[in-house]
């Protein structure tokens, strides 16, 4: 079958293509129906990336979050028309000490190779995962996001000492929305702190047990652990502010992406022994357990509709780029394509 | 319970237009399969299809069981491949009939009928056919006009230019309630039907409403050598 492909050619410029896709025993064929922008997407299309790696990547389908219909599945695993999340990220080999996410082998859909951005999507069986049926679209549309903070979580669970009494997340934005909802419902028990840039963002933290101004953090207040969800150029003032509030033995999370070098106060990393730790995207295991929380804890589903931008319909070129464009001036929210190319 | 759509795809070309070719188009390779392979695979993704049918010259019959036993390997006993008509519209009602003997036909049955030689048509134009037909009865499948449209009815000069902005080059799918087509189409005169271009007409002719579904300039018909070539070219591989 020619499949029709959306690839981004140059920034700020999507073309189509068409790709022959088989249709054969061992792959499932997903028809995307909801897709949502991801900084990454941005950092592509704004052109921000460095010119070497957009010559060596463009021109790329983009989108890594997205849900669909299966329409063919050889293995039976699933119904056909039934609601899936697809992973974007792709092992090439196993291994018992490394994530899937961290082999340096494994591919991922939107900067390896071709993104969601697609009329179908070809799949291996373990890329897919089930929905509920009656899960929010648009909210299930950024499940990969979501997944993403819950595997920080998890790994947060093996790496930190066992007081957490105050758990800290820098940054207003999805990402830091998303990670500190997980964190008080995962640790209820645990006061969720919020520092951001803006008061109206952190007002729809609710909740949150306290959030607070960047430039205005009370003297004294510390935090057992910490979340840095913040990335790019505002990185090294926030990981820096995490290592002056944050206890000894405290673990750091490091979750935003930044294109450049980011020095930080490794004097007192080592004073106070601080663990701090990266994570990046998330594997199988991560959607599979993050589809278990939302139905032991639907009321996440709630919070995170909080979380829904704009919802575009997308049925041309035009509209892609309109719903980049109109992701780019928001100021929170994840921008949803309505997939109808 | 039956879907009582059914996907019909036209491949009564004989090849007459492609030169010197010894195939007719519909069998030609683009990439690794036969056109007429891609254009199948379109349709046997969309679920909403009771079976898909195919309909060819009576030479051709066996040669297209086979491709398809060779290339298709889901979904196979959904798929039948029988003998055109004389026209375009013959071929249609062909499917028409095939369907009533299989199947059952009311008048809610939908036929969506797509050239064979269009191995480029959207998941969403095929929604789109099927969801304005169950609402208006026919739809025709269409991407504006580019070029001014100029009639002469003698060859040699200028009977009139029609306003582009209302003309529309049609492609296919084009989608009906099949046994509304077949009535009216055998309501025709003979001068009637020696004037069809295509089914949309039979339905214009009487009146009826026939909704337009967006097509994609890509979405092309493989007629010429030029088409081939062009088809050819917008694969990736040959990027």
């Amino acid at each position: 079958m020619l499949n029709t492909v959306y690839q981004l050619k140059r920034p700020r410029q999507f073309d189509i293509t068409f790709k022959p896709m088989s249709i054969d025993c061992d792959h499932i064929i997903v028809r995307p129906t909801h897709l949502s922008i991801c900084h990454a997407d941005q950092r592509y299309y704004q052109g921000l990336r460095p010119q070497r790696i957009l010559s060596e990547k463009l021109p790329m389908a983009l989108i890594h979050e997205g849900i669909g219909k299966v329409v063919y599945d050889p293995t039976d695993t699933f119904k056909i028309d039934s609601k899936v999340v697809m992973i974007p990220n792709i092992p090439m080999e196993s291994c018992n000490h490394i994530a899937e996410n961290y082999l340096r082998s494994s591919k991922f859909r939107g900067s390896s190779f071709d993104g969601f951005l697609q009329e179908y999507v070809s799949l291996e069986p373990s890329r897919v995962v089930s929905l509920p049926m009656d899960i929010n679209d648009n909210v299930a549309t950024f499940t990969e996001i979501v997944s993403v903070g819950y595997h920080a979580i998890s790994r947060f669970e093996k790496f930190s000492h066992e007081v957490k009494n105050t758990i800290g997340v820098w940054g207003d934005g999805n990402l830091g929305y998303i990670t500190s909802l997980l964190l008080k419902k995962m640790y209820p028990n645990s006061k969720i702190y919020v520092f951001g840039v803006n008061r109206l963002k952190l007002n729809d933290f609710t909740f949150a047990d306290e959030t607070f101004l960047v430039g205005s953090i009370p003297k004294g207040l510390n935090v057992d652990h910490a979340f840095e969800c913040v990335g790019g150029g505002a990185s090294e003032d926030a990981i820096n502010q995490i290592i002056d509030c944050i206890s000894p033995e405290g673990t750091i999370s490091l979750m935003g992406v930044s294109e450049n070098n980011v020095p930080i106060n490794t004097r007192m990393v080592l004073e106070k022994g601080l663990r701090i730790f990266g994570s990046s995207r998330s594997g199988r295991t991560d959607f599979i357990n993050l589809i278990e929380l939302y139905r032991n804890c639907p009321d996440i589903l709630l919070y995170l509709e909080n979380i829904v931008g704009s919802v575009i319909t997308v049925r041309s070129i035009k509209d892609i780029v309109f719903a980049f464009e109109t992701d780019i001036h928001s100021m929170i929210g994840k921008t949803i394509m309505v997939w109808n190319k | 319970m039956s879907k009582n759509i059914f996907g019909v795809i036209l491949a009564g070309g004989n090849g007459s237009r492609m030169g010197n070719v010894e195939k007719p188009k519909q069998f030609m390779e683009l990439g690794d399969k036969p056109i007429l392979i891609h254009t199948i695979e379109k349709f046997i993704l969309n679920n909403s299809f009771e079976c898909i049918i195919v309909l060819v010259p009576h030479q051709w019959i066996k040669h297209t069981q086979d491709i398809i036993s060779k290339y298709i390997t889901i979904k196979t006993d959904s798929i039948f491949v029988i003998e055109g008509g004389s026209s375009r519209n013959e071929t249609i009602m062909q499917s028409i009939k095939f369907i009533e003997e299989k199947y059952s036909l009311d008048d809610d049955t939908i036929i969506v009928t797509h050239d064979s030689v269009r191995p480029f048509v959207t998941h969403r134009i095929i929604e789109e056919n099927i969801s304005y037909t169950k609402l208006n009865d026919a739809c025709d499948t269409v991407i504006p006009a580019t070029d001014t449209i100029v009639e002469s009815c003698d060859g040699e000069i200028i009977s009139s230019i029609p306003n582009r902005s209302s003309m529309y080059q049609g492609q296919t799918p084009q989608s009906f309630k099949a046994k509304k087509l077949r009535k009216l189409y055998l309501s025709l005169t003979e001068q009637e039907k020696s004037i069809l271009t295509d089914a949309c007409k039979i339905m214009v002719l009487k009146g009826e409403r026939v909704h337009l579904v967006s097509g994609e300039v890509y979405n092309i018909k493989i007629t010429y050598p030029y088409d081939l070539t062009m088809a050819r070219a917008i694969l990736e591989e040959f990027h």
